[in-house]
């Protein structure tokens, strides 16, 4: 099967692009996945967090999937259009990650 | 950016954070980093399983016999000092994380004990449902924002650590959203950064388990232990595909509601590969090493199920039973089309937890003076083979020991912190260029296919050197000078960092098990295929001007060092 992932990218303070990436995929795979074999195959620039990959542990990989707030890991890949972009509340750092650490774990670089 | 603390403690699962806490009320200052968010990285948070400790709660227990059961789970290799500190000091953690609230489940007033293989009764505790890893991170963290001194610090990924004149001083480290380079004075370094498992192409842990304490640990001049001991789970989940929950999540399953393990014949296969120093509770026949041996012997001779595996299956189990223990599961189950009254799923070996790691004596202190390390970092406790629920009880064991020495050892030491010994670091990293157009993501799906076929759970000599020829072609690939792009966040240069802590632990695991020539707890060779009492001795290994050497020890010789 094949989907499409646009996806917003950018760094804070750079004016948001979106670029579409074609992904081959199988049922069941998620856009995690997805994600990940654009790194390995397309763009390995492509920054998004995640730590524990599939088991929904972590709760790294949050970010808007079609204007929704998900998890990368556990929401399916279709096929169509699916967009992502880093979720809207939070801090951005560059492309879907955010700064989602609470304050007190966080480097403040001016200290 | 440069920074200070007493204790600097490199990664936050629950060994990391249990040796702040201690480093913390022993008076010390304390630095906590981890390379992704403080508790929820690493392995601790994904383990859904049981942890051992003899509570006697739901009958009489002692920690000898705990004792006893894992050093035989341990082939011979166990370093008995480590072993015994695990079994004495668990139950004392485990009734400290009760306290906390961590929830172990309840069987009326007891704390509820079930029976794992390899254990002579039941001993094993957990948070219901599944829900172990979480449940203590969660706690652990609790107690963490309860003491506001010790500073933390996520994303913050350690580079290496700084040692001047024979003692760690302190680390190099990048901080992953700004770039930036940040120096770490400490007066001692604790190691928690876990295991390697991320060196295998199916794996049970996240993205951050690819052996970074180990490649520090050797470049600051510490000798490792057991590095060819790595443990395949032998049922980890194969298909269909299942998201959302943790790979291992059936073992639990077997604990309470047996479930049978059916090769492609659907012919329970178990009892053929028995053998006598397993010790059996009736539903669940074998440990780890072995049970991984069977499966893989049966899909070698034919008889494996499609996807390259055993098939388990709970269709004999009264559904309701299964509704009833497992209910919220068996909805995410539903959820990802698995029906377990009319389907078998496909289970097979996956690379779950590493036995070897740095050396330590029994006040955590690596060969380097400053040096700690604790958790699944360390080699020895376990030898050539984990007892199941082990590896939590470790975890908190270790941490809070490391936490206390380092925290004493630091009180008497003035800071030896040295710009010049940081700076073949720095260096290092200021040479970092876009590199060469490689795709180090796809160059890392490489080492993990290359170590799954050739330095998986049976091994071989051919398959072995072809291993190291390969490595060494993918180390000159990767080179010494750092790929990044500049941007912040950058995936390119994490990589590039991991590829290098990797190749190093992956080279350190396949030239000792390339060196051990029999068969053992988790090391097997097809080529040798018994185990052989001249090789009742530990591998050590050492880096020494980039290469690797390989020295030998008698389990249990003293080994404090002078």
């Amino acid at each position: 099967m094949k989907g499409v992932l646009e996806i917003q990218r950018g760094a804070l303070g750079e004016e948001p692009a979106v670029e579409r990436f074609e992904v081959e995929f199988e049922s069941g795979q998620t856009i995690l996945d997805g994600l990940r074999f654009i790194r390995r195959d397309q763009d390995e620039t492509l920054a998004f967090r995640f730590s524990c990959i599939n088991a929904n542990a972590c709760k790294e990989c949050m970010m808007l999937v079609d204007g929704k707030t998900a998890y990368a890991c556990t929401e399916r890949l279709k096929e169509g259009v699916t967009k992502l972009a880093p979720l809207p509340k939070k801090l951005l750092v560059r492309d879907l990650v955010t700064e989602i650490a609470p304050p007190d774990e966080r480097l403040e670089l001016d200290s | 950016m440069h920074l200070q603390a007493d204790v600097l403690i490199i990664g936050a699962g629950a060994a990391g954070i249990y040796a702040a806490l201690e480093a913390n009320r022993a008076g010390a200052s304390v630095l906590l980093v981890d390379r992704s968010l403080i508790g929820r990285s690493g392995a601790t948070v994904m383990a859904q399983m049981t942890v051992a400790a003899a509570l006697g709660e739901r009958e009489p227990d002692d920690p000898s016999f705990h004792l006893s059961d894992t050093l035989a789970a341990g082939r011979g290799l166990c370093d008995e000092a480590l072993s015994a500190m695990v079994c004495e000091e668990g139950p004392g953690r485990i009734r400290q994380m009760d306290e906390w609230k961590v929830g172990w489940a309840r069987d009326g007033e007891h704390i509820a004990q079930v029976h794992a293989p390899g254990h002579d009764r039941p001993r094993c505790v957990y948070v219901e449902v599944l829900a172990t890893g979480p449940a203590v991170s969660r706690t652990l963290r609790t107690q963490l924002k309860r003491t506001p001194e010790i500073r933390t610090i996520g994303d913050l990924v350690v580079v290496d650590i700084v040692v001047a004149d024979g003692r760690a001083c302190g680390a190099v480290a990048v901080h992953m959203a700004s770039g930036e380079i940040v120096t770490l004075e400490a007066k001692t370094v604790i190691v928690a950064t876990g295991g390697l498992t991320r060196l295998y192409r199916r794996n049970s842990a996240s993205s951050n388990m690819g052996g970074d304490g180990y490649a520090l640990a050797l470049r600051a001049g510490a000798r490792l232990v057991d590095m060819e001991f790595v443990q395949f789970f032998p049922i980890g989940h194969l298909a269909p595909r299942l998201v959302g929950m943790d790979p291992i999540m059936w073992d639990p399953f077997r604990y309470k509601l047996g479930g049978r393990l059916l090769n492609a014949e659907m012919r329970e296969f178990e009892n053929d590969y028995r053998n006598a120093d397993t010790r059996s509770d009736g539903k669940y026949l074998l440990t780890r090493d072995l049970a991984t041996y069977a499966i893989t012997q049966e899909v070698a001779a034919g008889r494996g199920s499609p996807a390259g595996g055993a098939y388990l299956s709970f269709q004999h189990i009264d559904p309701d039973l299964i509704r009833k223990t497992f209910g919220p599961i068996v909805e995410r189950l539903e959820a990802n089309g698995i029906d377990l009254e009319h389907q078998t799923i496909e289970v097979a070996p996956i690379a779950h937890y590493h036995m070897g790691g740095v050396r330590v004596n029994t006040r955590m202190e690596t060969d380097v003076e400053g040096l700690y390390a604790c958790g699944e970092a360390i080699g020895g406790s376990n030898g050539a083979n984990r007892l199941s629920g082990n590896a939590i009880t470790e975890a908190f064991v270790f941490g809070a020991r490391a936490g206390q020495y380092a925290a004493a050892r630091a009180a008497k030491l003035n800071t030896a912190w040295s710009d010049e010994a940081a700076r073949p670091i720095l260096d290092m990293m200021r040479s970092a260029s876009p590199g060469s157009g490689r795709n180090l993501a796809e160059t890392l799906a490489q080492l993990q296919s290359l170590m799954a076929d050739k330095v998986g759970p049976f091994r071989n000599e051919a398959d072995l050197q072809a291993a190291l020829g390969s490595l060494a072609g993918l180390s000159e690939d990767v080179g010494e000078r750092p790929q990044a792009t500049g941007q912040p966040f950058d995936p390119v240069l994490l990589d590039w960092l991991d590829l290098r802590n990797m190749l190093l632990v992956a080279r350190s695991v396949t030239t000792a098990a390339a060196s051990r020539k029999e068969s053992r707890g988790a090391h097997q060779r097809d080529d040798f295929l018994s185990m052989d009492d001249n090789w009742a001795i530990n591998q050590t290994i050492a880096l020494r001007e980039g290469k690797l050497h390989l020295g030998q020890q008698v389990p249990n010789d003293k080994k404090v060092p002078a």
